[in-house]
């Protein structure tokens, strides 16, 4: 039996919630969700973890921090120390506080662009990327629930339609894989 | 899904789709601009190209072509990039801040008030730049190993903070407001039929998909650069205030300086997002979404931060007579009584007098004033600058070098030039890009949009 995909096409995201809930608990798995905009509440529904972006950027933080430190260490205090108004850069501790601010920017900028570096790349969405959603309107009023036969070898697509009319559908798709 | 309060007027206007939003948005994008765009991105381009001639000549001649003189030797240049800097604040503020405190209405300025920001720092970093005098030698701010030996930047000077600063304050606006745009292009994308739109925003919109994941993503990384970009914010203009408080010239040696220029940048920038949203809210008929509400929250703000900056002026009078150093006084009461007094009363009323008067809820209300009374602010923010920058140094501890300010054309021209740069760019932003987060608007349709919340009041009442 060749596998399927079925796009149902919801046209409230609160709707949409409810179907996934149904489906959820009938052991349906969700493929994927696609919308115009993020729905608050769904993760949890069609069990998708948190994202560990923030801890990502927070090590690209303290990377920052740390080649700030060692590169203020390196050029003022190793490689040409001055004296400034007869305050001598002997010692990194000593002159820290004037470099506080160096600091505070460089960490900023490895923890943003860092993230967003991050982000583009695992969602895969760069340059010259090509659009992969399923239907152009879900970027503009509709909301879609994918679901795919290979995931649910205990449900038919027949039963699975019928499960989705049930709900406030509405329109269903069917693709073959 | 949460309902609010039918006491908070809507946000959105009127009986309204998600499609509605979509059409409303990428239409102006999709139709031939109104002959009013090329008009104004004519005038704006000429001017434009008059300013990059004034900094051509001024490559060409070297900075003594400015006004500037031993005594005075920092004036317009550095003027005009705190203000500059100054306004491109509030976009950070609304897209950052205001997104942490969960306040709903930024989604309808944020876009265009970012995209204030990024053109305002570029206009801003172009002063330090060209002030250089040998812009091909601009490299040498950044630590690089260099042909003299060990010789690296003073990170101890608050010129190279600024060097920080400015560049990751821009870099991070720019990724913050792109990354917004994202999912804004796909929805362009997927309703363009033009062959080369659909090409143009498909490369833009960087094949965003909108799935689950993606959208869990944005949130995070929408959350996590507002987190970063609210202290960034409040340390650039600390950054740029240093550039004076931590010299000892009396006038600028100043320990409120940080939290004076933040404020007064805020102040400054919310009045330019006034004058631009005012303005295109009319032409671009986003009435709906740009409400008189919107207008009236932005003056509450601009009635505190005037007021934060009119409490910091009068604070720097006080400590200047109670700090008892004559030369702190002295230049206080110069700046007051001097030749330069204009100066000092423009920067008052614009600055402290007028803010005032939004008090008034039918003036805060009233787009008419609150139009004007944007112009006025920036006036008043730039003569702000011009006071502590130029009446400072007018007045050496020398009287023998004692001397006035005179800016030449060059000087005129090149400040008038950024304006002229600024306009073109917000131009064609507004041309070209969606100027409101439009997918954002949609995300509180059900909750703020005005025919829902009566629709859920009704359904309450029975």
């Amino acid at each position: 039996m060749a596998e399927k995909i079925i796009y149902a096409v919801y046209e409230d995201p609160e709707q949409l919630k409810s179907a996934a809930r149904k489906l959820i608990t009938a052991g349906v798995k969700v493929k994927d969700v696609f919308s115009p905009f993020p729905i608050h509440g769904l993760d949890p529904i069609i069990g998708l973890k948190r994202t560990r972006l923030g801890i990502a950027s927070f090590m690209f933080g303290i990377t920052g921090t740390a080649l700030a430190s060692l590169g203020t260490w390196y050029f003022m205090i190793y490689d040409w120390p001055m004296n400034i108004g007869g305050k001598p850069n002997w010692t990194w501790y000593h002159n820290v506080p004037a470099f506080i601010p160096v600091m505070f920017e460089f960490t900023v900028f490895c923890a943003a662009h860092g993230m967003a570096i991050t982000y583009l790349i695992r969602n895969r969405t760069l340059p010259g990327m090509p659009a992969r959603n399923p239907d152009p309107r879900t970027t503009d009023d509709k909301f879609i629930i994918e679901l795919r036969t290979e995931e649910n070898h205990g449900h038919t697509a027949e039963a699975m339609t019928e499960m989705l009319r049930n709900t406030a559908v509405y329109e269903i798709n069917e693709r073959q894989c | 899904m949460h309902s609010e309060s039918a006491l908070r007027e809507p946000l959105i206007l009127g009986h309204r789709t998600y499609h509605d939003i979509t059409v409303d948005l990428v239409k102006p994008i999709e139709d031939k601009a109104p002959r009013m765009w090329y008009i104004l991105i004519t005038i704006a381009a000429i001017i434009a190209a008059y300013g990059v001639g004034c900094i051509l000549y001024l490559f060409s001649k070297g900075i003594g072509v400015w006004g500037l003189n031993k005594t005075v030797d920092w004036a317009w240049d550095i003027t005009n990039f705190v203000w500059w800097v100054g306004i491109g604040h509030a976009g950070t503020l609304i897209s950052a801040v205001l997104l942490l405190f969960r306040q709903k209405w930024r989604m309808a300025v944020n876009r265009s008030a970012e995209a204030m920001t990024i053109f305002a720092v570029i206009m801003a970093a172009t002063f330090p730049l060209i002030h250089m005098g040998r812009i091909w030698l601009a490299y040498w701010v950044f630590p690089l190993p260099n042909q003299f030996g060990s010789l690296w930047v003073n990170f101890n000077s608050p010129l190279l903070w600024d060097v920080f600063a400015i560049s990751t304050y821009f870099s991070v606006s720019v990724v913050f407001w792109y990354i917004g745009l994202i999912p804004d292009f796909a929805t362009i994308r997927d309703k363009v039929v033009k062959p080369w739109q659909k090409k143009f925003y498909g490369v833009l919109s960087f094949g965003w998909t909108g799935n689950a994941k993606a959208w869990q993503r944005f949130e995070e990384v929408s959350l996590v650069l507002a987190g970063l970009s609210t202290p960034l914010v409040f340390s650039v203009h600390s950054v740029v205030s240093m550039d004076f408080a931590t010299s000892i010239v009396p006038g600028w040696h100043t320990t409120i300086f940080p939290p004076y220029f933040v404020s007064g940048a805020v102040f400054s920038g919310f009045a330019m997002v006034q004058t631009l949203l005012l303005v295109m809210r009319k032409t671009m008929k986003l009435e709906a979404y740009v409400t008189i509400k919107h207008i009236e929250y932005m003056n509450i703000i601009i009635i505190v931060t005037g007021s934060i900056v009119g409490v910091a002026y009068i604070t720097e009078l006080f400590i200047s007579w109670y700090g008892g150093v004559e030369y702190e006084s002295y230049a206080f009461i110069n700046r007051a009584t001097g030749p330069y007094w204009w100066s000092y009363l423009a920067m008052m009323t614009c600055n402290v007098v007028s803010p005032q008067l939004f008090w008034i809820r039918s003036w805060r209300r009233n787009l008419i004033f609150t139009f004007f009374m944007s112009l006025v602010v920036n006036t008043g923010m730039w003569f702000e600058r011009f006071v502590i920058i130029v009446t400072s140094l007018h007045r050496d501890y020398v009287p023998s070098s004692w001397s006035m300010f005179h800016p030449t054309w060059v000087d005129v021209g090149t400040f008038i030039g950024t304006i002229g740069i600024f306009f073109t760019l917000y131009l064609l932003f507004a041309r070209y890009f969606p100027v409101l987060a439009l997918n954002e608007l949609k995300s509180i349709l059900k909750n703020s949009g005005e025919s829902y919340k009566n629709e859920q009041a009704n359904t309450h009442h029975h």
